[in-house]
């Protein structure tokens, strides 16, 4: 008995002091695998070209605050969480940091006194960027943004979110890749796409799945789940491959253009995509966005054809698409302008079909395919709706200038009529996808514009 | 005393088509450029959304859009014997107001000149003699050639989405076009929008009087498209709500579907709306402008924006009343023919016949403003004048532009007007009539010209502009001319009845009903400074540090819509400023 209560307490203390260890022993920075030369200087540029890739602007900003000044809402499922300062101000921003605070902050998650990280910060993929980029950064914050004063408010999560010595364990289940990237075995082209997606990019923060952890089921190409599809606050961040995926359906260059301008002849870029166009692709380099474009085709082996050019300026004309086959019987019920039709289809006669068409192909670049369209289809109905009652904007982009919003239907149309029509176009040119309630079109009208 | 702005290289009086074109096309030269707006800012959405924006009674008959006689206003009189009264109510033409400028409520008809249109005077006298020329016509030629325009009305084409198809291409003639146009050096950057009923009706009567239909070029997309400054434009939808109307589809092309976007990504580009210049400044010794003094409707004062370069480009009633207030030129005195500031105002001579037919289903609500079949055989360059007694032509057109009830109801001749007999009428009626539009030139004349009124003043205490302006015989006589030939062509399509509008003899300019916007002249461009107010690039006689942007710059109106001509001068004074001005500020002629 003596020797059990001996035995357990030893393991008491051993836990203990296990516990203890993994709160109060400081987590070990990852070291660089090579060191840069001591002379090393970032490429003109190079530090906000990096910024605009990793869309540091798109958190790092509120609405109506200075840039890189911190302070925006960042919702997760465990609460809402805080964006920091990341302007080199010594108080209230990163003033104070060292080059190896700010390497272990992009690839372990630590802040300078070890403390962690959300993840929402997005570390599980920057952890992937090279030495060259992550320095280029520091030093264009450091050195070429302006320090701005301004206390963001603390991040307080319930418990047990609020503990974040937690992160430790979860690291250990979600950092099992990098640091440093792989390239996969594919043309140059592709795999610096690679790099950006996995990488700066961190498309597989909203476009792969979530682990029963919540970490992301997916971060690098060889794995299975990579960029299979998410959730992310209330929209689906649509697979990126695979059968039926929408890149499955669209060109090299179409893809590029979406990156590039939120808009190609399919469909068009909204919501927390809408950002991103906006904040980071718009800004990268035609051959970094073909590089993107190029690797997402690519990503299930398939043959990549390169065009020429993407998004080119005009003049150009482009001829809508005809009703396709799966689509003409909608097509040709809706061209019959019979009187009985569904309240869903006259809906839609009222209000929808002078852009979008009978055949629900939309223009090319100006209103999107709602035949097949992700958003249309998706399992989160909560954008749709917001379209349709709100309105939508794709933003102005260097190649495409022109903002290009749809106006809202809330004050036209009831709960009842729009829940109609979302769930006569869920069903519409072979659109296979639940019906919505009501109930469903109020609370989205109760919260006001997604974005 | 007023505000002062900080200096600019470039201020832009008004932001409609061409000061859109010249923020665009300077801002690329990396110059820092304000605009300044007399209206509101406005964009498709919120301001055009339908389906708001397709309600007839608000724009298109109490004129929404519009420029509001409260805000600015002409007098009118007929001629010099005449006291000048107020326009108080607008009526025979709307000017525009707000961001975008008659760009976002036109038709979208979109035209060249012919090339003896832009030297009209040396034609005349070349194949007629000058002995047909009417005394008091003031007839010139412009001081620039077709060919040398050619470039620009492409590059305005390109830029503000034109559907159509080239009947001359590089001096080919192709079947389908019109034969009469100008040669082009490309085709049109869309393909011609899709022919209602009516207009293919109209196609076969008149191939079968053997004259050359060919469809109307417009400023409507007929498919997506995407222009040269990366802007987009959607394919249009019928839906027959352009002139007075912004477009909710992004298929008009305007200022907000074709520039505006791009340009205020220039960082070096700012706007000011609310914001109405009351005068150019000139230096002490006359020969530039030191920049503009605009009153701030917001601030409720006056401000001065020096600038190195002024813009002027308003609508032409406006930049010809600020170039009047400001001294830059002389006063054109009809009597002595001395000075050039008002002189030839000119506008449009205008007729149509409407027909009848009980069994014919037209469904006038689908079309859109610049629908139609057109064709050129009567116009300038195949009229001969030493033959019918006019210098003039006309191109004809037939399409429904609207279904719209208040206003587009045509009813045969004799029919009540209001109780149950025109209750019938209409019941009968509505969606069984077609029309044929002649659209015709306008020369200049010494009686019609413009100059400040000396009674009326604005709600800045400027003199108001007063216009003189009345019908002439000659293009009277020529728009009778139509009519003979379009009565037959009218009657060969076999309507149950028909009814004619065309101004005939002794008819005299009444400015209550609309006619059109097209007022042209008044700052006209010339070969030498005593003849006209620019010279060949639009700049300014008096200071050379001025541009005058718009039909102002026509010598006598065309027979086509201006809006063409408007953008093909802007882009060439662009490009001048561009390539030989901004190096080298000075007189270019």
């Amino acid at each position: 008995m003596k020797t059990f209560l001996r035995i357990l307490a030893g393991l008491v203390i051993i836990g203990v002091v296990a516990l203890l260890a993994f709160i109060f022993v400081p987590v070990q920075r990852t070291e660089p695998a090579q060191a840069l030369a001591a002379d090393w200087e970032p490429a003109e540029g190079q530090g906000e070209y990096v910024l605009d890739a990793a869309d540091c602007v798109a958190c790092h900003t509120s609405d109506d605050g200075e840039r890189l000044a911190g302070g925006r809402a960042i919702a997760s499922p465990m609460g809402t969480i805080w964006s920091t300062n990341i302007t080199p101000d010594p108080e209230t921003g990163i003033g104070e940091w060292s080059y190896a605070d700010f390497r272990a902050a992009m690839v372990d998650g630590l802040e300078p006194d070890g403390t962690h990280l959300y993840p929402a910060m997005p570390y599980e993929n920057y952890r992937l960027m090279s030495e060259e980029d992550i320095r280029a950064l520091y030093d264009y914050l450091m050195t070429e943004v302006e320090p701005v004063s301004n206390e963001v408010q603390e991040t307080e999560l319930s418990f047990p979110f609020n503990l974040r010595f937690g992160i430790r364990a979860w690291n250990w289940l979600a950092l099992t890749h990098g640091p440093g990237f792989t390239p996969a075995d594919v043309p140059e082209l592709q795999q610096r796409g690679q790099y950006l997606v996995e990488g700066p990019g961190h498309c597989a923060a909203c476009h792969s799945p979530r682990s029963k952890f919540m970490s992301q089921d997916g971060v690098t190409a060889d794995e299975e789940n990579f960029l299979a599809g998410g959730v992310i606050d209330g929209w689906n961040a649509p697979a990126l491959r695979g059968e039926g995926s929408d890149l499955a359906k669209w060109s090299v260059g179409e893809v590029a253009a979406y990156l590039a301008t939120g808009r190609n002849a399919h469909s068009t870029a909204n919501g927390e995509m809408g950002l991103v166009v906006e904040h980071s692709l718009q800004k990268l380099t035609d051959e970094d966005v073909l590089a993107m474009a190029a690797f997402l085709k690519g990503v299930d082996g398939d043959a990549v054809d390169l065009p020429e050019s993407f998004a080119a300026a005009g003049p150009t004309s482009l001829e809508a698409a005809e009703a396709d086959e799966t689509g003409s019987a909608t097509a040709e019920m809706l061209a019959s302008a019979d009187p009985d039709m569904p309240l869903g289809a006259r809906l839609y006669m009222d209000n929808c079909i002078g852009c979008h068409f009978a055949t629900g192909k939309g223009a090319p670049e100006m209103f999107p395919e709602l035949q097949g369209n992700s958003m249309v289809v998706g399992s989160e109905t909560m954008p749709l709706i917001s379209v349709i009652l709100n309105g939508v904007e794709v933003p102005s982009t260097a190649k495409r200038p022109m903002s290009l919003r749809m106006q809202g239907y809330g004050e036209r149309l009831s709960d009842d009529e729009v829940a109609e029509l979302v769930t006569w176009l869920r069903g519409a040119w072979g659109n296979d996808a639940p019906a919505v309630s009501p109930a469903d079109v109020a609370k989205v009208r109760e919260a006001g514009e997604a974005h | 005393m007023a505000r002062q702005e900080k200096k600019k290289d470039v201020v832009i009086v008004g932001l409609g088509w061409t000061g859109s074109i010249a923020g665009i096309e300077l801002a690329q030269e990396g110059l820092d450029i304000v605009a300044l707006e007399r209206g509101h800012d406005q964009n498709t959405v919120p301001n055009f959304e339908y389906p708001q924006q397709i309600d007839e009674l608000k724009y298109g008959v109490r004129l929404k859009m519009m420029q509001k006689p409260s805000q600015q206003t002409v007098t009118v009189r007929r001629n010099g014997g005449e006291t000048a009264l107020p326009y108080r109510q607008l009526g025979s033409f709307l000017p525009g107001n707000g961001v975008g400028g008659a760009g976002t409520h036109w038709n979208g008809l979109n035209w060249r000149p012919q090339e003896v249109e832009l030297r009209l005077r040396s034609y005349v006298e070349e194949t007629f003699g000058a002995d047909i020329i009417p005394e008091g016509m003031n007839l010139g030629d412009y001081p620039v050639s077709y060919d040398e325009l050619e470039p620009f009305f492409t590059q305005f084409e390109k830029v503000a989405g034109i559907s159509g198809y080239a009947g001359n291409l590089n001096g080919e003639i192709r079947e389908g076009g019109n034969p009469f146009e100008g040669w082009r050096s490309e085709d049109f950057p869309m393909p011609p929008m899709p022919t209602t009923y009516d207009s293919s009706k109209f196609r076969d009567a008149a191939a079968a009087m053997g004259y050359h239909p060919f469809p109307a070029s417009a400023g409507i997309a007929s498919t997506s498209y995407v222009n040269p400054y990366g802007m987009q434009m959607g394919p249009c939808n019928f839906c027959g709500f352009c002139e007075r109307f912004g477009c909710y589809q992004y298929s008009k092309s305007s200022p907000q579907t074709t520039i505006l976007g791009a340009l205020k990504r220039y960082p070096n580009f700012e706007y000011r709306t609310q914001s109405e210049v009351l005068r150019v400044e000139l230096a002490e010794d006359g020969q530039t402008a030191t920049g503009v003094t605009y009153w701030d409707e917001a601030a409720q004062e006056e401000v001065f924006q020096p600038a190195d370069i002024v813009i002027l480009s308003s609508y032409q009633l406006n930049n010809v009343h600020l170039m009047l207030l400001s001294g830059l030129g002389e006063v054109y005195d009809p009597l002595t023919g001395e000075g050039t500031l008002g002189k030839n105002y000119a506008y449009q001579m205008n007729g149509g016949i409407s027909m009848f037919f009980k069994d014919e289903e037209f469904n006038p609500f689908v079309g859109h403003g610049a629908n139609g079949i057109c064709i050129d055989d009567f116009s300038i360059s195949q009229n001969d004048f030493g033959a019918e007694g006019f210098i003039g032509g006309s191109y004809w057109r037939s399409g429904t532009f609207n279904g719209q009830p208040i206003r587009n109801m045509p009813l045969p001749a004799g029919t009540p007007a209001w109780g149950a007999g025109w209750k019938q009428a209409i019941g009968e009626t509505y969606g069984h009539a077609m029309s044929i539009g002649s659209h015709g030139s306008h020369m200049a004349y010494a009686n019609n010209h413009l100059d400040l009124d000396p009674t009326y003043t604005d709600r800045h205490g400027r003199p108001l502009m007063r216009m003189t302006f009345n019908w002439q015989d000659n293009d009277l006589r020529m728009n009778q001319f139509m009519k003979s030939k379009m009565e037959p062509l009218a009657a060969s399509m076999n309507p149950d009845s028909m009814r004619a509008g065309f101004k005939g003899p002794g008819a005299e300019y009444d400015v209550r009903p609309y006619q059109t916007t097209h007022n042209t002249g008044g700052h006209i461009m010339s070969e030498n400074a005593r003849e006209g107010a620019v010279n060949r690039y639009c700049q300014s006689w008096k200071a050379h540090n001025v541009f005058a942007m718009g039909a102002g710059n026509f010598v006598q109106n065309t027979q086509y819509n201006p809006t063409g001509l408007v953008g093909g001068l802007a882009y060439h004074t662009v490009n001048a400023i561009r390539t030989q001005y901004l190096s080298n500020p000075r007189p270019l002629v």
